[in-house]
C-alpha cells in the first residue's frame, strides 16, 4: 500500500483549523499554550465568527499569539488587554473580543484592569493561562507561584513572610456581579483539552448572547521555567498546581457553584 | 455663523468633540480638567450621535480603551492634566509604534509631582520630545483661546487620520477654566463608513488579518519601521506648520509664546509699541511641528527673541535652535501655578534689551 493511498479524505482523523497561522510556534516543547491557541481558534472557526472577531495579545510568553492566531489582533501594553478589549467591545458591542493573558500580565500588573473589566460586566472573554511562573522573562516569581515554588527570584522558594501569598485571580472576579462565567480548566490531558475547550465555547457563546464577561483560566505548565521534562511538569501540575488552583466550573449563569 | 455660547475652554472641548463626530471618549478625572468628562456625562452623548462615554478606573486603563477603540478605525479621544498624562505615556508611545491615530488631551497643571491645580506650561518638552520610550512624535496644537479648543479638536482629529499617529491639544489651566465666547461649528455625522482595510475589526475573507503591534525583535525590519515613523515625523514637519504672526514685520525684537503665555503676550506689544518699542509676537500653534523656519526668516531683521514660557524655559531650547547664535535669544518664564502680567513681561523685555 502506498502512503497515497492513506492520505484521503475520508481517512482525515485530525485537521489543523484554519485559524491558526503557519507561523513555527515560539512557544517551548511541551508548553500548553499551543493548545490553548489552538482551542481557542477551532471555536471561532466553528462558530463561524471571525470576521467578527478581534483578539487582545497580553506581554509575556503569549505577546506573539498574533503570530499564531489568523484573526484580527491587537498587541498591547502590559496587562492592559481588558482595557484594550473595553474600547474596542462598547464601540462594536456586536462583535466578539477576547483577550489572552498569562498570570503575570493579568494577576500582577494587569490586576485594577481586570477587576475593573469583571466588575463592569464587559461583553467579553478573558482566557487567563495560569503557569505559577515569568516564563518570557526567564522564570521569575509571578503572583501564582505556589509557597514554597523556587523560581528564579524565590532561589530558596516562595516565602510568604517575604513575597506573600498566591493569588487566585479567578475566584476573586468569581465574586464580582459583573462576571457570567467563571471557570478553571487545563489542557495536559485529551480530557481536560475537551473540556477547556467547551468551556471557551460556552464563553463565546454567552458573549453572543450579552450575558456579561466570561472568564476562563487554564492552569497550564512551564516545564522550561519548573526546569522540569514535558512529562514530569504536567505530573508535577497535577500534584501541586490542581490542589491549589482546583480545575471546575467556579460561577455558572451569573450564579456561583456550590461544592 | 455657527452657534455662539459663553463655555469654558474645557467645555468647548466637550462640546467640539461631540459636533466632530468622535465615537468614543475614555477618561479618568482630574483637576483642572474634569468638566471635559462632566460635560460630556450631562450631554448624554449617546443618544446625541451614539457616542461613547465611559470613565475609567485610572489613566492607564483610559489610553488603553483609547488604543481599542482607535485599532478598529474609531475616532476615539481622552483628556487629562499633566500628572495624568504622565501614567498615560506607555500607551501613547505602544500607539505611537502600532501608528494609531487618536487625540489626547492635555490641560496642563504646575509639576513636578502632584504640583499643583493651576495653570503651567511646563508639560512642553514631553509634549514635543516624545514623551514616553522610543523614538517618536506626537502632532501637538496649542490652542490660546476657548475659540480654538473648539477648532483644534476637528483639525487634530484630521491629522491624527491623515498621518495615523496621535494627535495632542496642549492646553492649560487659564485657557481650560476661562469662560469666552465660542462660535461652535455644525454637527459633524459620526461615521458610520470608514476605511477599515487597516483595522481590526474582524478579519474578512477578502483580506489578510490586521494586526497592531510595536513589537518586532528582527532588528533590521525594526529599523526599516523606526526610519518609516522618522519620514512620516519629516513630512508633518513640510506640511503641518501653523502659527500666528502679530506685528513681527517691522519689528526689532518677537517674543515667541504659545497658549495662554501668547494671550498674555499680545498685550504686552501693545504696551511696547505705545513706548515706542517696535515689538511683536509669533506664536507657535502647532508645539510639533515647531514653526523653527519661520522664526529664522525673522532673524534677517529682527534684533532678539525673548520665550515666555509658563515654566522654567522648554520652548525657548527650540527658538535657540531656529535662531541660532547671530541673534539674542532671552528667556521669561514663571512656575508653580503663577501666571505673569503683561506688564511685567514688558519689564522684563526691556531690561534684557537694554543694550540694543
Amino acid at each position: 500500500m502506498d502512503v497515497k493511498d492513506i492520505i484521503k479524505e475520508e481517512n482525515l482523523v485530525f485537521k489543523k483549523t484554519k485559524l491558526l497561522t503557519d507561523n513555527i510556534l515560539s512557544y517551548c516543547p511541551g508548553c500548553g499554550h499551543g493548545v490553548a491557541h489552538r482551542i481557542t481558534m477551532e471555536v471561532i472557526e466553528e462558530m463561524g465568527i471571525v470576521a467578527d472577531t478581534i483578539g487582545i495579545a497580553p506581554v509575556g510568553c503569549s505577546v506573539f499569539a498574533y503570530e499564531f492566531m489568523n484573526v484580527d489582533m491587537q498587541q498591547v501594553p502590559h496587562g492592559r488587554a481588558p482595557a484594550n478589549a473595553t474600547g474596542i467591545k462598547r464601540c462594536w458591542p456586536d462583535k466578539f473580543v477576547f483577550t489572552y493573558q498569562g498570570d503575570g500580565d493579568l494577576a500582577a500588573i494587569g490586576t485594577s484592569e481586570t477587576i475593573h473589566a469583571c466588575n463592569r460586566g464587559e461583553n467579553i472573554t478573558i482566557i487567563f493561562i495560569n503557569n505559577g511562573i515569568y516564563g518570557m522573562t526567564g522564570g521569575q516569581m509571578a503572583p501564582t507561584t505556589l509557597v514554597g515554588m523556587k523560581t528564579s527570584t524565590t532561589p530558596y522558594g516562595r516565602d510568604v513572610k517575604l513575597m506573600g501569598n498566591p493569588i487566585k485571580m479567578t475566584e476573586l472576579v468569581a465574586h464580582l456581579p459583573g462576571t457570567y462565567y467563571v471557570t478553571r480548566q487545563a489542557v495536559h490531558t485529551p480530557l481536560s483539552v475537551r473540556r477547556a475547550k467547551k468551556a471557551i465555547q460556552k464563553a463565546f457563546e454567552i458573549q453572543k448572547e450579552k450575558k456579561g464577561l466570561s472568564f476562563v483560566e487554564i492552569v497550564s505548565n512551564c516545564n522550561s521555567g519548573w526546569k522540569m521534562t514535558p512529562v514530569e511538569a504536567n505530573k508535577w501540575m497535577e500534584e501541586n498546581m490542581f490542589p491549589f488552583y482546583p480545575l471546575g466550573d467556579i460561577k455558572v449563569d451569573g450564579k456561583m457553584v456550590n461544592k | 455663523m455657527g452657534e455662539t455660547r459663553l463655555m469654558k475652554g474645557n467645555e468647548a472641548i466637550a462640546e467640539a468633540a461631540i459636533r466632530a463626530g468622535c465615537d468614543a471618549y475614555f477618561g479618568y478625572p482630574i483637576t483642572p480638567q474634569s468638566e471635559i468628562i462632566e460635560y460630556l456625562a450631562a450631554q448624554e452623548p449617546h443618544k446625541r450621535t451614539g457616542m461613547v462615554l465611559l470613565q475609567a478606573e485610572s489613566e492607564l486603563a483610559a489610553i488603553n480603551m483609547v488604543y481599542g477603540a482607535a485599532g478598529t478605525g474609531k475616532k476615539a479621544m481622552t483628556s487629562s492634566s499633566s500628572p495624568g498624562i504622565s501614567l498615560m505615556q506607555e500607551g501613547i508611545s505602544y500607539m505611537a509604534g502600532s501608528e494609531l491615530p487618536c487625540l489626547i488631551v492635555n490641560i496642563v497643571r504646575g509639576g513636578p509631582g502632584l504640583g499643583t491645580i493651576q495653570p503651567s506650561q511646563a508639560d512642553y518638552s514631553q509634549a514635543t520630545k516624545g514623551g514616553g520610550h522610543g523614538d517618536y512624535k506626537l502632532i501637538v496644537l496649542a490652542p490660546a483661546s476657548v475659540q480654538e479648543m473648539s477648532d483644534f479638536v476637528p483639525l487634530a482629529f484630521d491629522l491624527a487620520f491623515k498621518y495615523r499617529n496621535p494627535a495632542m491639544i496642549l492646553s492649560d489651566g487659564v485657557i481650560g477654566q476661562m469662560m469666552e465666547k465660542v462660535e461652535l461649528f455644525d454637527q459633524v455625522p459620526r461615521a458610520t463608513e470608514f476605511d477599515q482595510s487597516w483595522a481590526t475589526t474582524g478579519k474578512t475573507p477578502d483580506r489578510e488579518r490586521n494586526i497592531h503591534t510595536s513589537l518586532d525583535l528582527d532588528p533590521a525590519r525594526f529599523e526599516r519601521h523606526n526610519r518609516h515613523l522618522q519620514e512620516k515625523y519629516r513630512k508633518i514637519i513640510e506640511n503641518e506648520v501653523r502659527f500666528e504672526k502679530i506685528e513681527c514685520d517691522n519689528a526689532d525684537y518677537v517674543i515667541v509664546a504659545y497658549g495662554s503665555s501668547a494671550r498674555i503676550c499680545q498685550k504686552t506689544i501693545k504696551l511696547a509699541r505705545e513706548k515706542g518699542i517696535k515689538v511683536g509676537l509669533l506664536r507657535p500653534i502647532t508645539l510639533f511641528p515647531f514653526p523653527a523656519k519661520e522664526i529664522e526668516k525673522l532673524t534677517d531683521h529682527v534684533k532678539g527673541f525673548m520665550a515666555v514660557e509658563l515654566s522654567a524655559g522648554q520652548m525657548v531650547e527650540d527658538v535657540r535652535l531656529a535662531v541660532g547664535k547671530t541673534r539674542k535669544v532671552e528667556f521669561y518664564g514663571r512656575m508653580g501655578g503663577m501666571i505673569p502680567t503683561p506688564i511685567e513681561i514688558l519689564n522684563v523685555l526691556e531690561e534684557k534689551f537694554s543694550g540694543g
